[in-house]
């Protein structure tokens, strides 16, 4: 399996001399089977770059998986170039949305509008497909097996672990760890700690052993207070969850707009301080845009 | 027994989904959305206490689309599930449809509908942890959602529902039984049937099916709501259509104990416990003085 990085940073593309190394495009992740077969995780900024790349292999089949509708995640899609040419072919995978009740084709629509872009979905030559997946869902993708887990974010988000021929992935999409919302004392305190750590298992049990994990760590431990509830991780919750699930490689992704690359790397060293390494543990790496591992 | 046509169970479930919810949760969603850093918590009391929502959110939770090995009952467990955003979205959905009218053409009070139903939660809820086998959450939930098929009457069935009322009251009769007069079926029957449309969990449907039956002794959780919808009519916490108090069947009482009746269980809840429950109640159900 490969991998490429052709977005890294959350919320809003972040172009600026600050973010030179470590890239300003939002959310993109390209996934190559042994076969080739491609799968892009999330179509913010980074897609537009990725689907150039793309036109020297026509034609193409982009089996895309979009984690949660949020504009960094999906704001690249109405410019995936090989949707303009007829013989290419988009499966575009996703949640549903329990407040309107539409499935994955929502995230096309609401971008698509002519008064906002100029082409309509009418006009798009290729063939698009759009697949709405349950919770825990598994679908395969060429020769890779796909599996959809609901994690904790404002609205819904699923991580996608990936697996090919023995080796896999998982990518959280934007995640923060569960809290209990009572406090010590408080009736319901217990009953809600334990439905917070069947949770958690459930979530554990779903990205257990991965060869690379790909985790939101959007915030410092000392930017969380005034953040809670979000529905983003922290540097230290990413290396923690690594760790709790043995994971082989921890990439940090979804960086703050407002981190140039110079505070990213001492906050990434300061929490690295905090949860030093031993032989065999976890490799905790910052995702940057351009970078490509193979494993 | 009477069941539902498809297509009757069809119109009704896609009724409720644009039946409002009641004006205290309506007024507190709105209020509590406005706040970027609402409390959770407060978030969560408002959803248990109001029927129409505790019913839609179970409704989103338990269809096929999540999957879930196990159904969920508790609106705790929908917050650890969906997430709070997400749960408050609905709620808020749920919120803009409007309120539920407090005047309605069958001359249903739902204040007072409201008070029947959550004195009754709570009483289920008290006897669910004191005798153990049950729930008590749980329970709460059954008990709120007991009566639901009333309100979905009164709001879409107001002519027949008003007959059956009237001819409760004035032949002394159950409503449930003026009901299947007047309108065919009961409020049992649709509340089951809509929970069952939505996959709720068994014992949650059993108990709404059967709170007028000798059948709700099967379970523990079934005698709970039975019992605690007796009691909340004995002490005439709110008015829900039906002003006659039934014994309790020997199915139902033998899980409260040998040579228990009504009284001696609204004794062993004991005064403080049950004006806890109605002032609780009270505050959310919006009663006036009037
Ligand atoms: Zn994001
Ligand atoms: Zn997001």
């Amino acid at each position: 399996m490969k991998i490429k990085f052709w977005g890294v940073r959350g919320s809003i593309p972040s172009p600026r001399a600050g973010t030179v190394r470590y890239g300003g495009n939002t959310t993109c992740i390209e996934i190559r089977t042994d076969n080739n077969e491609l799968i892009i995780l999330d179509g913010g900024t980074g897609i537009f770059p990725l689907s150039q790349t793309l036109l020297k292999e026509l034609p193409v089949t982009a089996n895309i998986f979009i984690t949660h509708s949020h504009w960094d995640h999906i704001h690249g899609l109405p410019f995936f170039i090989p949707n303009f040419i007829p013989g290419n072919k988009m499966i575009l995978h996703g949640a549903l949305d329990p407040v309107s009740g539409r499935g994955v084709e929502q995230v096309m629509d609401v971008q698509l509008q002519y008064s906002y872009f100029p082409v309509r979905e009418a006009e798009m030559k290729a063939s698009i497909e759009y697949v709405s997946l349950s919770p825990g869902e598994t679908v395969q993708a060429g020769s890779a097996t796909i599996t959809a887990t609901l994690l904790n974010h404002p609205v819904v988000n699923f991580g996608y672990r990936v697996e090919c021929n023995g080796k896999s992935l998982f990518f959280t999409g934007d995640h923060e760890p569960y809290s209990n919302i009572y406090s010590p004392g408080d009736e319901s305190y217990e009953e809600y700690r334990g439905l917070v750590e069947a949770q958690e298992r459930m979530v554990f049990d779903a990205m257990h052993g991965v060869d690379v994990l790909i985790a939101d760590s959007s915030y410092t431990i000392d930017e969380y207070p005034a953040k809670k509830g979000w529905g983003h991780g922290t540097f230290d919750s990413c290396m923690q969850m690594a760790d709790a699930i043995g994971a082989k490689i921890l990439y940090c992704t979804h960086h703050e707009p407002t981190r140039d690359d110079d505070a990213l790397e001492r906050e990434f060293a300061k929490a690295l301080e905090r949860h030093p390494r031993r032989e065999g543990m976890t490799d905790f790496r910052l995702a940057r845009e351009g970078i490509e591992i193979e494993f | 027994m009477n069941n539902l046509s498809e297509e009757l169970n069809k119109k009704l479930g896609e009724a409720v989904e644009r039946m409002p919810a009641f004006p205290k949760s309506v007024q507190k969603i709105l209020e509590l959305t406005r706040d970027l850093n609402c409390s959770p918590k407060v978030l969560v009391q408002v959803i248990e206490n109001d029927p129409v929502i505790t019913m839609k959110i179970l409704r989103v939770l338990n269809s096929a689309y999540y999957r879930l090995p196990s159904k969920i009952t508790s609106i705790n467990h929908s917050v650890v599930f969906l997430g709070l955003n997400t749960v408050k979205n609905i709620a808020l959905s749920i919120a803009a449809i409007g309120i539920l009218p407090k005047k309605n053409a069958a001359g249903f009070d739902v204040s007072q509908y409201l008070l029947h139903s959550l004195s009754t939660a709570a009483i289920a809820k008290h006897l669910g942890s004191k005798i153990g086998g049950a729930d008590p959450m749980d329970c709460y939930v059954a008990g709120l959602l007991h009566d639901f098929g009333k309100i979905v009457f009164a709001q879409f069935m107001p002519e027949q529902f008003k007959v059956a009322l009237e001819t409760s009251m004035k032949d002394d009769i159950s409503l449930f039984t003026a009901e299947q007069a007047a309108i065919g079926t009961d409020h049992t029957v649709v509340g089951s049937m809509l929970a069952e449309k939505w996959q709720f969990p068994e014992p949650l449907i059993n108990s709404i099916r059967n709170h007028h039956s000798e059948k709700a002794g099967a379970t523990v959780m079934g005698s709970c709501v039975y019992a605690a919808n007796q009691i909340s009519k004995k002490m005439g916490y709110g008015f829900a259509g039906d002003a006659r108090v039934e014994s309790l069947p020997p199915a139902v009482s033998k899980h409260f104990g040998i040579n228990i009746n009504l009284d001696v269980l609204i004794d062993s809840i004991g005064d403080d416990e049950l004006s806890k429950i109605l002032e609780h109640a009270k505050q959310f159900a919006q009663v006036d003085a009037s």
